[in-house]
């Protein structure tokens, strides 16, 4: 008798719980201040002895031995080739006379803080890579691959002439760009892969262990040093280079660079490292 | 183009610290491209770091070496404002050379 009791209180108890699933999920609109500020304050609380613009520097803030390593590697950086090169592109101009300088607010001097954007009219995000692609594409020249080369270099310089502003991300006003928030968050946290990892499993859960030999790299500032020159690479990687290769390595398939939902994620992650100074062009090991 | 070599050297006191990094392929000659050719071998043989026109440091280097190679070494009896030569010939008998100043 007792049992068929509590049983039937069991039974009312999910059923209250799978009528209040909907509801609960509808009233939880992501309210990106707050993520952001409980996102950052993880990681320090994670690393109390770093500062908050310490985290830029990836793995090479995570133990002493690296930042010995990083401080030697920024006498002499990896990346001045491809920087050097992309000055020069940046200022070169098109066919038509135009330069890149026209396409971008500032002549694009100091504004990598302010990409990704969400752009009001498109109803979609705009990363850096995109708008410069779309600047050769609106002045008649073909695009660039959006991984590497050439691409890397002009946002490298673009990101140089940027270096110690803070990340200045903003949501507009508009419910698209909550969604697009809320679904870069999604992807980010979402497992994926054959070895069914998310981004977050790495960068959340684990910054500063290593996986095999690398030393992995906290979220918070993961993007500020972007591009970067990669050992491993023996070059010079973009954001998009960063993500496909990710998905690469956790086994599963990458999307196309620039797809939507890696500009919704680039949005996600940039706007969480909110504040924390551009440190781009970076080198890691 | 600009020169494919970076150079900085720094004396302190009796000794000249120099560090050296140069954009060079160094492809090996064992990896092969997307369609699947093997991309031929292109490396640097000799580099070679002349101060008053004496050698004061040559490497021999290989296929091993990876790409974008860095050096760093110092030596001894170097004043501040003298030139440092330095020069590297690679495999297919191309070559580059510039001076620095030494700071």
């Amino acid at each position: 008798m007792r049992l068929a009791i509590c049983l039937t209180l069991a039974a009312l108890a999910l059923a209250a719980l799978a009528f209040a699933g909907p509801s609960a999920i509808a009233a939880d609109t992501p309210d990106p201040v707050a993520e952001a500020k409980a996102f950052q304050k993880y990681f320090t609380t994670k690393f109390p002895k770093l500062k908050p613009e310490d985290f830029v520097n990836g793995p090479y803030s995570m133990n002493e031995d690296l930042h010995r390593q990083w401080e030697e590697k920024e006498q002499f950086p990896p990346y001045e080739f491809s920087l050097e090169a992309g000055k020069e592109m940046f200022a070169t101009p098109f066919k038509n006379g135009k330069t890149y300088g026209d396409c971008f607010p500032d002549k694009g001097i100091g504004i990598r803080q302010n990409y990704p954007y969400f752009d009001e009219k498109e109803g979609k995000v705009v990363t850096l890579e995109l708008a410069l692609n779309r600047c050769r594409e609106a002045n008649g020249e073909a695009p660039y691959s959006y991984v590497k080369d050439e691409m890397a270099s002009l946002t490298a310089y673009m990101a140089f002439t940027s270096r110690g502003k803070p990340f200045d991300i903003k949501i507009p006003n508009d419910p698209r760009a909550l969604e697009a928030y809320q679904k870069g968050k999604e992807y980010f946290y979402t497992r994926r892969g054959q070895l069914n990892f998310s981004c977050a499993t790495c960068h959340v859960q684990e910054p500063g262990e290593r996986i095999r030999a690398e030393v992995l790299a906290p979220a918070l500032g993961l993007l500020n040093a972007m591009p970067i020159y990669r050992s491993e690479w023996s070059g010079m990687g973009t954001v998009s280079r960063r993500f496909t290769t990710c998905n690469n390595q956790i086994r599963g398939v990458p999307l196309n660079p620039q797809d939507e939902e890696y500009r919704d994620l680039e949005y996600y992650l940039s706007y969480v490292s909110n504040g924390l100074p551009i440190s781009g062009p970076g080198a890691r090991p | 183009m600009a020169s494919t070599i970076r150079v900085r050297a720094t004396s302190n006191g009796d000794i000249t610290e120099v560090q050296a990094l140069i954009q060079h392929p160094m492809d090996s000659g064992f990896v092969k491209d997307a369609q699947g050719a093997v991309i031929p071998a292109h490396f640097i043989q000799e580099l070679t770091f002349e101060y008053d026109g004496k050698a004061v440091f040559v490497a021999d280097w290989g296929p091993a070496v990876s790409r974008d190679p860095y050096v760093k070494f110092s030596f001894k009896g170097a004043k501040k404002g003298d030139d440092l030569k330095i020069s590297w010939v690679d495999n297919k008998g191309a070559t580059d050379a510039t001076v620095a100043k030494i700071q």
